[in-house]
């Protein structure tokens, strides 16, 4: 294991990337996965569920808002490319539970030090790009909608335009 | 009392081929999927009130429900019932990412600019072939949207967000009985699991004067937000995706007690998706509960907390309501057994006969 911090940076990184990425692009990504090392689920991939919560009125005190499905896999993955044994863990937002397999797989790519390099430069980045790239279409989509309301005449009358419904 | 009856087997289950003979129609069968890409906020209203964000288990719902919202409501409630909790989240933080739309009817110019987003505003609200939706969009920068209220709040002469320093964790009525008077965030959660149509008429009732209040939406944002989770066996939060929610900050007239001086106050509302409807009146009537804290008279409905608490869930309400067309032979013949009674020992000859129905 190198320094622990920056690892934990990293995987936070990978985390977000995994749960936000179809459960097809990481198949794919695993099954062409050179020497790959044997896996083996230590819990699930089992679905349930988290508790949403809010701030009343966005930093206000925190109240539940409703709860989302997640899933969650533990997996620990041993032999092939590996330097040692890995385990890897995942929470997925959603009720597709061979999401979180595979993010559980990745998780503990990315967190072993001779896989690390390939499993961030071949699948965590190019997802980030990739949602990066969503993102800013997004955006941009609703940034045309952008709009200057105009007061006319009533310019600067203290907002007093209220009773006008 | 109910009675429990029995037979009627054969019956049952043919009711249930025709209910789904119904459901079939004639046509090509719809899919889920397209039921959550096409009515996303028929979905988001069904994962709202049902408590669960999942768009897909939504969906699924409002298929087999044949579009009946407080059916796929209770059936997203119940599948609920089935899953392990895993953990609560970190507060979201709805400033955080750009939001599709946000627009404030208060403050003109504001920091990110009022965006519409996808909205039914300013449509002609008129049938029409459906439009195939191309936005002409130049890539640029976003920029930071900061929250109105906290921007403006104090030179606005707005009360900050109340924050209790030591964070407190709020009850959680799925789980804690419900007691009576609930904290504002116990609240929260019962009105963002409540009836939509409910909250409106609420929300309505103290426009038109029943509970008197002047708001203005001080900002209406739909966005995403991600959703952090402390994961205890990796011993850091993760990001576990992003939902998309729905808020309302109202801002509403105070004239003050003896303690405040007179300032705006706020009312807030969140919800799961597209759900701008139930987060403004969900803002209207969370102002209108804290008439009692703010020392204002608590004489309407909207500002009587038990009773909206305790008719805003529409799982509750519908199976109340719907038990009644259920068998109740037993009991029908009991009291109608009573009233005759009360015929036989003391006959009425002025009033008039009710028509018995048998």
């Amino acid at each position: 294991m190198n320094d622990a911090a920056p690892t934990v940076m990293v995987r936070q990184r990978a985390a977000r990337a995994l749960a936000r990425a179809d459960a097809s692009r990481l198949a794919a990504h695993w099954a062409a996965w050179p020497d790959p090392p044997t896996v083996e689920y230590l819990r699930g991939p089992e679905a349930g569920l988290v508790m949403v919560q809010g701030r009343i009125g966005g930093s206000g005190d925190r109240f539940n808002v409703g709860e989302a499905t997640v899933t969650r896999a533990t997996a620990v993955l041993r032999g092939g490319c590996l330097t040692c044994e890995q385990v890897g863990t995942s929470y997925v937002l959603g009720s597709d539970t061979e999401h979180a397999g595979l993010a559980a797989i990745f998780d503990a790519l990315v967190a072993d030090p001779a896989t690390s390099p390939r499993a961030l430069a071949e699948v965590v980045e190019p997802l980030e790009r990739e949602h990066e790239h969503d993102d800013a279409r997004a955006c941009a989509e609703a940034r045309a909608t952008q709009v200057n309301f105009l007061t006319v005449a009533r310019e600067n009358t203290a907002g007093m335009e209220d009773d006008d419904q | 009392m109910y009675v429990a009856v029995k037979g009627g087997e054969q019956a049952i289950a043919n009711a249930h081929a025709l209910l789904a003979q119904r459901g079939r129609g004639t046509g090509p069968r719809l899919g889920a999927d397209q039921v959550r890409d096409q009515l996303g906020v028929l979905v988001s209203r069904v994962m709202s009130e049902g408590s669960l964000y999942d768009e897909d288990l939504a969906a699924r719902a409002v298929v087999q429900a044949q579009g009946d919202v407080l059916e796929a409501v209770t059936l997203v409630r119940t599948y609920r019932t089935t899953l392990p909790r895993f953990g609560t989240t970190a507060a979201v933080d709805t400033a955080r990412l750009p939001s599709e739309r946000r627009v404030s009817a208060t403050f003109k110019d504001i920091p990110g600019g009022q965006q519409l987003g996808a909205t039914f505003d300013y449509t002609h609200r008129l049938l029409a072939e459906p439009d195939q939706g191309h936005v002409d969009a130049d890539f640029d920068e976003a920029e930071p949207m900061a929250r109105v209220t906290d921007l403006l709040g104090a030179s606005a002469l707005i009360e900050p967000a109340s924050s209790d320093e030591s964070d407190p964790d709020p009850a959680d009525l799925t789980r804690d009985p419900t007691v009576f008077p609930m904290s504002r965030a116990e609240r929260m959660q019962a009105l963002a699991r409540g009836d939509e149509g409910f909250l409106l008429s609420m929300g309505y009732s103290t426009l038109r004067g029943y509970g008197g209040s002047h708001p203005f939406v001080g900002e209406v944002r739909v966005g995403q937000v991600e959703v952090e989770l402390d994961v205890p066996e990796l011993g850091f939060a993760v990001c576990i995706g992003r939902i998309e929610v729905t808020e309302c900050q109202m801002v509403a007239q105070f004239v003050g007690s003896s303690s405040v001086p007179p300032m705006f106050t706020r009312g807030y509302g969140l919800a799961f998706g597209r759900s701008e409807r139930k987060a403004m009146s969900m803002s209207l009537v969370d102002r209108a509960l804290r008439a009692e804290e703010l020392g204002e008279r608590a004489v309407a409905p909207a500002n009587d907390e038990e009773f909206v608490v305790e008719h805003a869930d529409n799982v509750q309400a519908s199976g109340f309501v719907e038990h009644l067309k259920l068998p109740h032979y037993v009991d029908f013949q009991a009291e109608l057994a009573l009233l005759r009674t009360m015929h036989d020992e003391s006959p009425q000859p002025e009033s008039p006969q009710p028509q018995e129905t048998r």
